[in-house]
């Protein structure tokens, strides 16, 4: 048969390709095709783009055009009369400095503030592919020690800040961070023993995973803050922020090795054989062949749930550690700023989604990037 | 395909005179209650080539993982290399180090180039320096004809190329036993011929070989005994000739014809 098809190829002239039709190409096309093929969908672009419009010109309005920017010491009124028809930014002016840093010193507000920026510089960093030597974990422990040294001073000249003082954005990148650096470790080891030969292994792999995610972050956090001490014994303290990081460490890596499980049963069973039949370990089977595959197929819901946690670091403002969300809470609660929490969530909101955006496009590029080899 | 079927008869190598390669003694296996092994035996001497074939479900791929302990018999001894099989962590890394293993899926690692995927073991189970393994391995990818494929990946190449790949995967651990998994089941036909080319090849280089194949052309070619496998049990053991031409049980009889009827 193919040679029929060889041969007519050969004798019939080849037909010069035409242009597909005006009507398929280009944005013309592209409308027409998406937005107006039939007088229903015309409809109803035309109806969303009337009320996406509307929406719009609305915000614009409230947040930029009758909007008030600062207001003279603490004096209100202004803000007030405009009776929710424009944004009063004046309340983050004059208190954003208390929302990024809680109850931090004034005067040492740089500390934190170069703490946040230490630990963006870090994700920056851990984050382009070219760094990904042994030689980031020394970067890591580095930068979390100078970090520690910033927070807490009492050396070189830095004053003494007791943890009960810290507060506002570097709570949150401490919890999260530590947070997520530490699980996923954790996850990776849980997942391995969950699907273990070792049956008492695997039986205590099961039982944290679903301990941990029987209960609700909320309660694992009332927990570690309010009954854990109790079984400490007299005057041995450990850290309220440190019991909340512990809390958080156990419940992220419980969630995180379940997806890390589902990647490792996603994995053909054939692997596993090839690289047993080569005669490579347990670890060297696991570090070279299992984990770089499945860890590449469940980069989409391991990002989700860093996302998750990211945000729900917030949760500790039930035990009362000044995250983000709660320094903001905070700084509206004095007379003179009270019912102006739309500005502060707003601003608060935008924070966190610099954040979670900037690791979901992340995360995009680096599926992208690591799936190459499948690519033909 | 047809060069292969009538290709001459590759001499063989098998030593007598030297201790057994791979020795099976009243080999058990269950899965659950499934019995798949029954009372197997067999000597494979160095240096020689075996064929098994029989049904789908006749328990060939059993018997052959459990030679590198992919699956783990009950009772019975399996002795490779003057080595028994047994919980022994060292005498199964022994083992396999000495016996390699070609899938009917390849198995490739996705994740990793060619090269990658054959230098991989030797670095890290041999100890071997880098630069060293990575010359091995075009060494045997020259062997197995694709050694532009180095820098690839696997997705990007056709199956034979990949089976080939494999070969040269499991030859770069420079074993001294290859078992074969029905290597070419898995390919288009036009693809099975370089696959068994260069099996064919390593047969004439001496090495000791295993192999479930239904290509009897193949097996005509290299092997020294073909035995034919039923329900667990070696049924049928003896030279190509014997077998295809004088098969002296039912079982084989009506599994030869229906395997020519297939082709
Ligand atoms: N992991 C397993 N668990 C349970 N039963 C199995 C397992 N592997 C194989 N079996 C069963 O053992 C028997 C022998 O299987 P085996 O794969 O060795 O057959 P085979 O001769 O290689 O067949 P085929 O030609 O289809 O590859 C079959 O009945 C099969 O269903
Ligand atoms: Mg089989």
């Amino acid at each position: 048969m193919s040679d029929i098809t060889l041969n007519s190829a050969a004798t019939v002239p080849e037909a010069a390709p035409r242009k597909a039709p005006v009507s398929q190409v280009g944005i013309v096309g592209w409308l027409r095709t998406n937005l107006f093929s039939s007088w229903l969908s015309t409809a109803v672009t035309l109806l969303l783009a009337y009320l996406i419009i509307r929406w719009a010109v609305g915000f614009v309005e409230w947040a930029f055009i009758n909007a008030i920017w600062s207001v003279p010491n603490n004096q209100t009124q202004a803000c007030r009369d405009l009776k929710g028809t424009g944004a009063c930014w004046a309340v983050i002016t004059e208190k954003h400095r208390f929302m990024l840093f809680g109850t931090y010193p004034y005067e040492e507000h740089w500390r934190p503030f170069l703490v946040c920026l230490l630990f963006v510089g870090l994700y920056i960093v851990s984050a382009m592919r070219r760094f990904w030597r042994w030689e980031l974990a020394l970067v890591w422990v580095a930068t979390l020690t100078v970090i520690g040294v910033l927070m807490w001073g009492g050396v070189f000249g830095l004053t003494y800040v007791p943890q009960e003082r810290w507060g506002g954005l570097p709570i949150t990148l401490i919890l999260a961070t530590f947070g997520l650096a530490f699980a996923f470790p954790l996850a990776i080891l849980v997942a391995l023993g969950r699907r273990s030969s070792l049956p008492a292994i695997k039986a205590i792999c099961v039982l944290y995973v679903e301990l941990i995610r029987g209960v609700p972050l909320i309660s694992l956090l009332f927990m570690a803050s309010v009954m854990f001490p109790l079984f400490l014994p007299e005057g041995m303290n450990i850290d309220k922020l440190l019991r909340a990081q512990i809390a958080i460490i156990l419940f992220a890596a419980a969630y995180l090795a379940e997806v890390v499980r589902a990647g490792l049963q996603a994995l053909p069973k054939g692997q596993y054989e090839a690289a047993d039949a080569l005669g490579l370990s347990y670890w060297q089977k696991t570090g070279f062949i299992i984990l770089p595959q499945a860890l590449r197929l469940v980069i989409p819901p391991l990002v989700n749930t860093f996302i998750g946690f990211f945000k729900d670091t917030s949760l500790v403002l039930i035990i009362g550690i000044f995250d983000l969300l709660t320094a903001g809470k905070t700084a509206i609660i004095e007379p003179a700023w009270q019912g102006f929490g739309v500005e502060v969530y707003v601003t608060i909101g935008a924070i966190y989604f610099v954040f979670c955006f900037a690791m979901s496009k992340y995360s995009q590029n680096l599926e992208a990037e690591l799936n190459r080899h499948r690519r033909r | 395909m047809s060069e292969t079927m009538t290709a001459e008869y590759v001499a063989s190598a098998a030593r007598t005179d030297a201790p057994p390669a791979i020795t099976l003694d009243k080999v058990n296996k269950w899965f659950g209650a499934l019995h798949v092994l029954r009372d197997v035996s067999l000597q494979v001497a160095q240096g020689e080539r075996v064929v098994v074939c029989g049904p789908s479900g006749s328990g060939k791929s059993t018997m052959i993982r459990c030679i590198n302990r992919l699956e783990t018999h009950q009772e019975g001894r399996i002795i490779v290399d003057n080595v028994e099989l047994s919980d022994d962590v060292r005498a199964l890394d022994a083992i396999r180090r000495e016996v390699g293993m070609v899938f009917q899926s390849f198995n490739l690692f996705p994740h990793l180039t060619i090269l990658e995927n054959c230098t991989l073991a030797p670095i890290w189970v041999r100890r071997m320096p880098k630069a060293e393994a990575e010359d091995l391995a075009m060494h045997y990818l020259e062997g197995v004809k694709s050694p532009e494929q180095a820098k690839k990946y696997p997705g990007q190449l056709s199956g034979g190329q990949q089976q080939r790949v494999a070969i040269a995967r499991a030859l770069c651990m420079k074993p001294r036993i290859m078992l074969f998994d029905e290597p070419t089941s898995a390919l288009d036909p036009e693809m099975i011929k370089e696959v068994l080319d260069t099996m064919i090849g390593l047969a004439a280089d001496g090495m000791t070989m295993i192999c479930v194949t239904h290509e009897m052309g193949f097996a005509r070619t290299v092997a020294d005994r073909v035995v034919f496998m039923d329900r667990g049990e070696i049924v049928e053991l003896g030279t190509p000739t014997e077998m295809f031409e004088r098969p002296k049980t039912d079982r084989l009889q009506m599994f030869l014809s229906q395997i020519l009827r297939g082709h």
